[in-house]
């Protein structure tokens, strides 16, 4: 009974990064997100899933300041949100690369945009695309990419402007399975080398328990956290051991149990 | 396969001049002269600088017109797609001045503006700016909202978002309004000297119509047939070679 106890409070006093307080969002009558509150630990990936339409991905626009909440507020590193900024860095589920760039211009957008100079960016630039694994491609446009290596350029452009939060909205939705999962293990490698907090949304169960260290069950109309769930177990060993991990299928099974009943 | 294309270019070519050498020869009508005949009088025309002098005259209007149109057209298109304001309040008259029936209204322009190049001017910008509004205003309001979102969401300035995200992205369709625009100027510089004063190719045609020189008078139309489809080649390389990636569409499509 102490011991639990001692337990809890320790994971309060968790440094938190990003922390949503009551946020709501209305769009005319429909009620997209209600009073929700949520908060986001430094230096740890957390997942939001829900079934479609459970208000996930306006939710990670409010945090980007991409969006206004109609009410409530969201504070990164204690400061309350008013638009996009610097310690922010979105991945698109559509990628979002200019087609008329080359994918050395397009990872150094973000950098272009913040008015870094030319070589500078570039050496940046350079020095990310080769973490990402697209050495050799910088002069090549998106549309001669496949999805998966697009979206690395995505990733790229995000981790270039070095921001301390990176936001990724169904980033592996339309890319293939098995660049999938070579994209889940490396984004496994990233969150524990990079010193970043991660949000990650995603509607697939197994990827959301495969790659988090905290993960929120938002349910739909009006959305609200159901559940927040932490993967203990598992998390310090080698990427092909976790998916027979028995806490992980415990996991996987449990979230599939709470939210069948949502799923039209 | 660039090869192949060059043969399909001249192959065409060929069907078209043969086409019309044949219905010269039937002939299908007396003022209708052969191909040949034609060329023979597009170099005797080319030999004594008649043809140039023509051109120089024909090119004022034309060139200020289309120059107009480009600027104000881009402009205008870009405010219109930017602001639903300003797309209420001048859309229409740009929809209007696509339907009006241009050839009516010249005697209009004529009573307003003389018969000088002010009116000819008008007549090429009547022409081609309609197109070229509302091309790029529906270029612009096209912009695929994530590029405008990536956009903000790295700090972009609105004006950085118009510059480097919303005209890059509008860049084919304003370019394929333009060229639209640029041929109806073509037309519109022609129809002027048809319809106002007989100045320069207008004149040319005019002319070799009244004494029944029609070989002339074809190789007169052929001259600036040929040279809009240059110009719109020259156009068509600015576009690809300022904007290289958009030639294969958009990545997320």
């Amino acid at each position: 009974m102490d011991m639990s106890q001692i337990k809890d409070t320790a994971k309060q006093d968790v440094d938190v990064a990003v922390s949503v307080r009551g946020v709501s969002k209305n769009y005319g009558d429909v009620e997209a997100l209600k009073d929700l509150s949520l908060d986001f630990p430094r230096g740890e990936l957390t997942s939001l899933l829900g079934p479609s339409g459970c208000g996930k991905t306006t939710l990670l626009k409010i945090i980007a300041g991409l969006l206004e909440p109609t009410s409530g507020q969201v504070e990164v590193n204690g400061k309350t949100v008013t638009g996009p900024g610097p310690n922010r860095a979105f991945v698109f589920q559509d990628f979002a690369l200019l087609p008329w760039a080359t994918v050395l211009r397009n990872v150094a957008f973000g950098l272009e945009l913040r008015g870094v100079a030319k070589s500078e960016r570039e050496s940046i630039a350079e020095k990310y695309i080769k973490d990402v694994g697209l050495a050799g491609f910088e002069n090549s446009y998106p549309h001669e990419l496949s999805g998966g290596m697009r979206q690395r350029v995505g990733l790229a452009r995000a981790l270039s402007v070095d921001a301390k939060v990176l936001l990724l909205d169904e980033p592996f939705s339309a890319v293939d399975e098995q660049t999938r999962r070579k994209f889940q293990e490396d984004l496994l490698a990233l969150v524990k080398n990079e010193n970043k907090t991660f949000i990650f949304v995603t509607h697939s169960i197994e990827e959301a328990v495969y790659v988090s260290d905290q993960i929120a069950i938002l349910l739909p109309r009006p959305s609200r956290v159901s559940e927040i769930i932490r993967p203990s177990g598992f998390r310090d060993k080698p990427v092909d051991q976790i998916r027979r991990d028995r806490e992980y299928l415990d996991i996987v099974d449990k979230i599939w149990a709470s939210l069948r009943n949502y799923v039209e | 396969m660039r090869h192949r294309s060059l043969i399909l270019k001249f192959l065409s070519a060929v069907i078209v001049f043969g086409t019309w050498e044949i219905a010269g020869r039937i002939p299908v009508s007396y003022a209708f002269p052969t191909f040949f005949e034609s060329m023979l009088a597009l170099v005797n025309l080319t030999l004594d600088g008649t043809i140039f002098t023509a051109y120089a005259e024909t090119l004022k209007p034309l060139v200020v017109g289309v120059c107009i149109s480009t600027v104000l057209g881009i402009g205008f298109g870009l405010w219109i797609g930017l602001s639903e304001k300003f797309d209420w309040l001048f859309s229409p008259i740009f929809i209007v001045m696509q339907a009006a029936p241009l050839a009516a209204l010249i005697p209009l322009l004529v009573m307003a503006y003389g018969i000088g190049l002010t009116s000819k001017v008008f007549v090429v910008c009547i022409m081609a700016m309609p197109v070229i509004v509302l091309n790029t205003s529906s270029a612009v309001r096209n912009t695929p909202s994530s590029l405008k979102e990536m956009g903000r969401s790295f700090l972009a300035s609105d004006t950085e978002i118009i510059l480097k995200i919303i005209i890059p992205a509008a860049s084919p369709i304003i370019f394929s309004g333009l060229r639209l625009g640029v041929s109806a100027g073509f037309i519109g510089a022609i129809l002027s000297e048809l319809k106002i004063t007989p100045t320069g190719v207008g004149d040319i045609i005019t002319y070799s119509r009244s004494i029944a020189d029609y070989p002339s008078m074809y190789a007169a139309i052929f001259s600036i047939i040929v040279l809009a489809v240059l110009f719109l080649n020259l156009l068509e390389k600015v576009e690809t070679h300022l904007f290289r990636g958009n030639v294969r569409g958009y990545v997320s499509d």
